[in-house]
């Protein structure tokens, strides 16, 4: 059996990834995508822990953050998608409304 | 009630029409002078011992083992106060139903006027200093707001506002006395009472001792002098009276009610009230005659000069005021009750039938514009004239007796040595002379000679019913009112001290006992002297403005100086500009506004707010409106906490030591 180590070490990695992606990616998808990203990897710690622990509580909350996500993805993708026909551009760096 | 009237006509009388507005003013002040007739009626029917009756409504500040309730009581003083001013109250406010007629701001000066018809009770009511204390400025307030009824004029506005300053001097003393009481004493109650646990009041702690145990400088000397300090601010004695005469600004029903009948005799009250204080301190005592005698005599001669009705009558006032102190001051005190007594009858209908002749002339109110009136407007003549007498000390009338007593009274005074009594009493006497001529002066110039205006711009009326009546009621007042005392001059008891003496007992046993023979003996020919002199006063009045009308003009050149002096008031006004006020504007200018006030509170609230404009525009750059460097803020946020959270577990594992 691979040792919970390794599925940590695997979900740091890939955490790590996203949060890089989401800093330096200019495209609005990309970025999106590394929020997936991020939130996989920290399921995966979840469901580590959970079968190292021989509990349920993690795959539970593993349930929630897929819903979330799900959520989310259908948030995000419909900014995204009005971002994209407002400035036809998906470069966030355009994306400087925010400030008066 | 008033309280409720004033509310009333306050709140909702701007959309009332005056109708209205009248009958809620006159119905609360009425009821109230109904609800005091019954009060009066019930006291009677009390047992000495329940005397004074005192009831508590509710504790209003407690601190320790101080205490102040909202506690009424009544007495003997009380009842007197509570009949005057409700009834030449209720006959003011009937009176200005017809003089307000014509004004703007119908309901406001009605509200007003209950309000102070409110305070003014409280103030009488009260059975401690606190609450007294409270009427004392709830009057000053009503007073203020009324002297500047007119607000749009200038000179309006300012009266009221020296009105309210120069009673804040004496409001001063007067609370300085009551902490110092408080020190003393304990308690601020006058009398005992079961609200305060059975603990004595200050006037049952004060009473035994005797005058010596204080010194003559200690501390009730102190405290009584403060609180005389007080009383001439209100009741406008030297050197606190300059704001009277100005007050004449205000509508002359208020004139009447609030600077003649009730206010400014609240100084007396409140001396009257604390006289078991008063006996303990002879030096106070003493100074309390001398002024009020100095201010008397001062006053009269101010108002000899005067040509304005109005100003005339306010330096009279300021003049009985002082009669009334020196009452006070020589231990008469039932005597100067009587005389604030009589005084609130004659001096409201004085005042009363001069706002009656200056509505007959639309407004006039320079005597040297007037004359000739005493056949166009009888009524007002009548009373006015009735009044006059009063208050020169014509007998039967009201002012013969009060006057006569004080002058009584003071002629016999020892305390500060044998002859201070007898200077008093000439200073009184010759005051009396002044008074009977100014007045009477006031009424030849108004009424008699030539008629000095122009036929053709002033319709001459008589005043409308709603004012006659209240003259009438308060001229047959004026000749009636002194027979309460009448009966002290064929050596019968005289009621009205009879029925004050339980109040005022300790004065009374030491004079009475003594010198009852020899009051008799001097009453007579003192009230000779004193008649002969109001008629003195009288003549030379007739004599100067009706037989030789060029006459007093050569006196005046002929007394330049002297006259130029009386005619500026003693240039008192000045001196005080001078000596108070412009050190005062220095003061306020140089130090509070632009040291204190520019640099340091200014400096304050201008330096935080350069000091966040700083904080400000350092954010402000944080603040890109891109999106991504937002990100950014946020994962930097994030490794932060992360760091914080972990950083005591993580390192002892990086081998970190400290």
């Amino acid at each position: 059996m691979i040792p919970t180590n390794y599925y940590i070490v695997l979900s740091a990695i890939l955490f790590g990834l996203g949060v890089l992606a989401f800093i330096f990616k200019r495209n609005i998808i990309s970025i999106f995508m590394s929020i997936e990203l991020m939130l996989n990897a920290v399921n995966l710690a979840f469901v580590a822990f959970s079968q190292a622990m021989h509990k349920l509580d993690g795959q539970v909350f593993v349930l929630f953050v897929i819903v979330v996500a799900a959520a989310e993805a259908a948030v995000g993708l419909a900014i995204i998608i009005l971002t994209a026909r407002n400035r036809q551009s998906l470069n966030v760096e355009r994306v400087d409304l925010l400030k008066l | 009630m008033p309280l409720l009237g004033a509310t009333v006509n306050g709140l909702f009388g701007r959309t009332w029409p005056n109708k209205i507005v009248n009958s809620v003013a006159i119905g609360a002040t009425g009821l109230s002078f109904l609800a005091a007739l019954e009060a009066v009626r019930e006291f009677f029917l009390l047992s000495p011992e329940q005397i004074p009756w005192v009831r508590q409504y509710f504790s209003w500040i407690e601190a320790g083992n101080f205490r102040a309730g909202f506690d009424l009581q009544v007495d003997q003083l009380t009842v007197v106060m509570l009949l005057v001013v409700t009834g030449v109250g209720w006959l003011i406010h009937i009176y200005s139903t017809g003089y307000m007629a014509h004004e703007g701001g119908y309901y406001r000066f009605f509200a007003y006027l209950n309000l102070f018809m409110f305070f003014m009770l409280i103030l009488v009511m009260a059975a401690n200093y606190v609450l007294l204390f409270v009427g004392w400025e709830g009057v000053g307030l009503a007073s203020y707001l009324l002297i500047g009824f007119y607000f749009l004029r200038k000179s309006a506005a300012d009266a009221g506002k020296k009105a309210f300053i120069v009673n804040r001097i004496g409001d001063f003393g007067f609370m300085l006395g009551m902490f110092l009481l408080f020190r003393t004493f304990g308690t601020l109650d006058f009398f005992k009472h079961a609200g305060a646990g059975g603990a004595l009041g200050l006037f049952d702690k004060a009473a035994p001792l005797s005058a010596e145990a204080m010194g003559h400088l200690g501390t009730l000397t102190v405290a009584c002098l403060l609180l005389f300090m007080g009383a001439a601010g209100k009741s406008a004695q030297i050197p606190l009276y300059v704001w009277l005469p100005d007050a004449m600004e205000g509508p002359t029903p208020v004139s009447a009610l609030i600077h003649a009948a009730t206010m400014v005799t609240a100084g007396v009250y409140v001396v009257a009230r604390s006289h078991v204080l008063f006996m303990h301190a002879p030096t106070a005592m003493l100074v309390v005659a001398v002024v009020g005698c100095a201010t008397a005599l001062f006053a009269a001669t101010i108002g000899l000069v005067q040509t304005d009705i109005k100003k005339v009558l306010a330096y009279s006032t300021v003049s009985q005021l002082g009669y009334m102190f020196l009452a006070c001051g020589v231990g008469a005190f039932s005597a100067g009750i009587f005389h604030l007594m009589t005084h609130a009858f004659f001096k409201a209908l004085l005042f009363l039938a001069a706002g009656s002749v200056i509505h007959a002339m639309g407004g006039e109110q320079d005597m040297l514009h007037m004359g000739g009136l005493s056949k166009k407007i009888k009524w007002t003549y009548v009373t006015m004239f009735t009044g006059t007498l009063a208050i020169a000390g014509i007998p039967p009338l009201s002012g013969f007796f009060s006057k006569d007593s004080i002058l009584l009274s003071a002629y016999q005074s020892e305390n500060g040595g044998p002859n201070v009594g007898h200077i008093l009493y000439a200073a009184g006497l010759f005051t009396a002379l002044l008074t009977s001529f100014y007045m009477f002066r006031l009424i030849f110039l108004t009424f008699f000679g030539k008629e000095r205006y122009d036929e053709h711009h002033v319709h001459v009326h008589e005043s409308p019913k709603s004012m006659l009546v209240p003259l009438a009621i308060l001229a047959v007042l004026s000749i009636v009112g002194g027979w309460l005392a009448a009966p002290a001059f064929w050596g019968k008891p005289d009621y009205f001290a009879k029925f004050l003496e339980p109040v005022f007992a300790a004065p009374g046993a030491s004079e009475a006992g003594t010198a009852e023979a020899v009051v008799h003996a001097l009453e007579t020919p003192l009230a000779i002297v004193a008649v002969i002199t109001a008629l003195a006063g009288l003549l030379a009045a007739y004599w100067l403005y009706v037989k030789q009308p060029s006459k007093p003009d050569k006196l005046a050149k002929f007394f330049g100086g002297a006259y130029q002096t009386l005619l500026h008031k003693y240039y008192v006004d000045e001196f005080y500009n001078a000596a108070v006020v412009r050190p005062l504007m220095w003061l306020s200018t140089n130090v509070f506004w632009k040291a204190v006030d520019v640099s340091i509170i200014d400096g304050a609230v201008n330096g935080i707010a350069e000091g966040i404009t700083v904080v400000g525009d350092g954010t402000r750059r944080t603040q890109s409106g891109n999106t991504r460097s937002y990100a950014v803020w946020v994962v930097v946020g994030a490794i932060v906490i992360v760091a914080v959270i972990f950083w005591p577990h993580v390192r002892p594992v990086l081998g970190v030591v400290r």
